[in-house]
């Protein structure tokens, strides 16, 4: 069996209700909070993004794709794209590849792994903007323990002026949170590689190098496929208060990734057409990310 | 092809748990030695000593002349079948059977040449591409045989590899690792906790017991001259019949009083189940058998031959007698089982020790 398909195999129970109406009545909930959490504003969206309304918010004037054409002609809007894809790609593989290492590092732990795991899950309990302020507070170049150190080691530090710095300063911040929760998810699927196959690799003549590559590696794959879509997902989305306490999308938008620029477009600059046709180009990008993720990548994967 | 040597090999697990407690044990080259022993009593460990994935806690184990102590399992020229086959899901099986080879650098036609040999002698050829979630169990099996033989170690290690098959295709694969084993002439050191495979398999066989050997030798002189309680009651299948000998002899069968003096220590009396007899009230017994007198509990038919089991007036251990073929006794007849003088076996009481009557 691939299973590629959960319940390959088992085939589900098709339910009989006698009563008409039970089904609906059953399914309503769920419906009903896609709706009202998904589909309302999403439509909401879609709509807005087609009128362009005056700068008071009195009237407003449907403009059909005229919202889009101009987001996607803003060189700003395409700065933010870039802005994004380094953002996201730095930030999930960071993210990974550093929880991977902690956590085969953690697997050769002898004495005290369960607090050693502790310690490196509680990141994930800190709010996104605490996060932020926390690397903020250690990276703030007039009173930052960190700054103060790379400066007295000759580095010019100043993420409030080098847009590169900044990108690096949020990226290891948004990275920095999300290791946990990779982290928690590794530990688990390498303890679900089974033991006798790594001695059986040694045995096999495969140095511990080899053996990660050539065994574990592909046996988690399924968990870092998942762990890719959580990432980007996350990424894209759930950065935005570490972006704003950090960096505010600064300087001179460097840090501006798409959802902090539909923020800023919608809430600061108040466009809310031009904003809303970013929503929309937004939510089809991650259609379309996920998609791509699911054809391509998962195709490489094996399933035990 | 290589010789390996134990000497008094030890190990304790954290925890000051003492597995293995100094083991001595040599293995000729080409010699097929199974290992046999209860569960718990050490013999993964030790053969996972022996294999590198396990530290040893003192001793030495030499494989060929080397020392091996301190070599990772890669640098011992070993191969190892595991009980879960332990194939790598990812790879098919051609992928893994030249893992290790390739892992060694081997040229790739010489790859190609030990494969396809391998996969003709446990034909499993049309299984190369498959990946081993694609195989049954036996033929997973063979797999890890492959695996093992493409190497072409100086020798093999086995862990109970045929524990996960079902009773008949456990039978089958035990003549056929056999007659590779004799056809390649490699090592084998097996262990099982089946006594019928270790019987059958070995040509040297060791019992061991809560870290100790308890017996190394033959499989027929196992058998036939059990060295202590232990081995006297773990092969063979039913257990022998033991007998505590008292002052007065043991109460419900008669022979000489040469056979049952204690001779100066306690002892206990063994005898095997086929060493016994039925006979019938009239029956002539030969000259200095023992009879006991017995009320059957119950028959157990096994086929071609059945086993009476049956109580002594006086309670104590229940006795079980081979008959041929189907036995009718119903449960509370009494019956009457004689046994030759030179079928029992001694045994001290208190050391548990086999007493060589000279
Ligand atoms: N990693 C370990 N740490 C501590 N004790 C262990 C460890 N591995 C095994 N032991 C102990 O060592 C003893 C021998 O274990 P071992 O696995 O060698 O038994 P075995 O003879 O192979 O048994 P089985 O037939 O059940 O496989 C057991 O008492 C076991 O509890
Ligand atoms: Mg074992």
């Amino acid at each position: 069996m691939d299973g590629r398909t959960p319940f390959a195999g088992t085939a589900l129970q098709k339910a009989v209700f006698p009563n008409k109406l039970l089904p609906y009545l059953l399914l309503a909930p769920q419906v009903a909070i896609t709706i009202v959490f998904f589909y309302w504003p999403a439509s909401q969206a879609l709509y807005q993004s087609m009128l362009k309304e005056d700068p008071f918010g009195l009237k407003s004037q449907f403009v059909g794709l005229r919202n889009f054409a101009q987001v996607l002609g803003d060189p700003d809007y395409l700065n933010s794209v870039k802005v994004t894809i380094v953002f996201s790609v730095s930030t999930a593989v960071l993210a990974m590849a550093l929880a991977l290492f902690l956590a085969t590092a953690a697997e050769k732990v002898v004495r005290g792994k369960g607090f050693y795991r502790t310690m490196l899950i509680w990141p994930y309990a800190v709010a996104p903007a605490v996060a932020g302020l926390l690397w903020l507070f250690m990276f703030n170049p007039s009173m930052g323990t960190f700054a103060y150190l790379l400066r007295s080691a000759g580095y010019r530090w100043n993420p409030l002026l080098d847009g590169d710095q900044a990108m690096l300063l949020v990226v290891v911040a948004a990275a920095w949170k999300q290791i946990s929760y990779n982290f928690l998810f590794f530990v688990a699927a390498l303890q679900s590689v089974p033991r006798s196959l790594i001695e059986a690799a040694a045995i096999d003549g495969a140095s511990s190098t080899k053996r990660f590559w050539t065994i574990v590696f592909p046996l988690i794959a399924p968990t870092t496929f998942f762990l890719l879509v959580v990432n980007t997902v996350y990424a894209f989305f759930d950065t935005f208060g570490i972006i704003d306490a950090v960096t505010g999308g600064g300087p001179a938008q460097a840090t501006q990734t798409l959802v902090y620029k539909v923020y800023n477009d919608g809430f600061v600059n108040l466009d809310l057409g031009g904003s809303a046709a970013q929503s929309v180009i937004l939510m089809a990008i991650v259609i379309a990310l996920t998609a791509v993720q699911f054809r391509y990548v998962e195709k490489r994967v094996h399933y035990a | 092809m290589a010789k390996i040597e134990l000497t008094d090999v030890r190990k304790v697990y954290p925890g000051n748990v003492e597995a293995v407690k100094g083991v001595s044990l040599s293995i000729p080259d080409g010699s097929f030695v199974v290992l046999v022993g209860p569960s718990g009593c050490g013999k993964s460990t030790l053969l996972r000593m022996v294999a590198g994935l396990e530290s040893i806690s003192s001793g030495t184990v030499e494989i060929g002349e080397r020392v091996v102590n301190e070599l990772e399992p890669a640098e011992r020229d070993i191969a190892m079948v595991f009980q879960n086959y332990a194939l790598y899901p990812h790879m098919s099986v051609r992928g893994n059977l030249q893992y290790g080879l390739k892992n060694r650098k081997m040229a790739s036609d010489e790859i190609a040449r030990r494969v396809d040999a391998a996969a003709k002698m446990l034909e499993i050829g049309p299984l190369l591409d498959r990946k081993p979630g694609q195989l049954s169990g036996g033929q997973r099996q063979r797999v890890a045989m492959g695996r093992a033989l493409v190497r072409e170690p100086a020798a093999f290690l086995f862990d109970e590899p045929l524990s996960n098959l079902d009773a008949k295709l456990r039978v089958q694969m035990r003549a056929e690792i056999r007659r590779l084993q004799r056809r390649l002439g490699t090592t084998s050191l097996y262990v099982t906790h089946d006594q019928l495979e270790a019987m059958t398999l070995a040509d040297k066989l060791v019992v061991l017991n809560s870290g100790r050997i308890e017996q190394v030798g033959s499989p027929m002189d196992v058998y036939e001259k059990p060295a202590s309680l232990f081995v006297a009651t773990f092969i063979g299948s039913p257990a022998m019949n033991l007998l505590p000998v008292g002052e007065g002899g043991v109460p419900g069968v008669s022979a000489s009083d040469h056979l049952l003096s204690p001779g100066g220590r306690p002892q206990i009396l063994g005898v095997r189940p086929e060493h016994m007899r039925l006979v019938a009230e009239t029956d002539a017994t030969q000259p200095g058998d023992a009879i006991f007198e017995l009320t059957v509990n119950g028959v157990e038919v096994v086929g071609a031959e059945s086993f009476v089991y049956g109580g002594l007036p006086q309670g104590g251990p229940e006795v079980a007698v081979r008959v041929a073929g189907y036995s009718h006794l119903e449960p509370g007849t009494q019956v009457r089982a004689a046994t030759s003088h030179d079928a029992f076996h001694r045994f001290d009481r208190e050391s548990g020790r086999r007493i060589v009557v000279a």
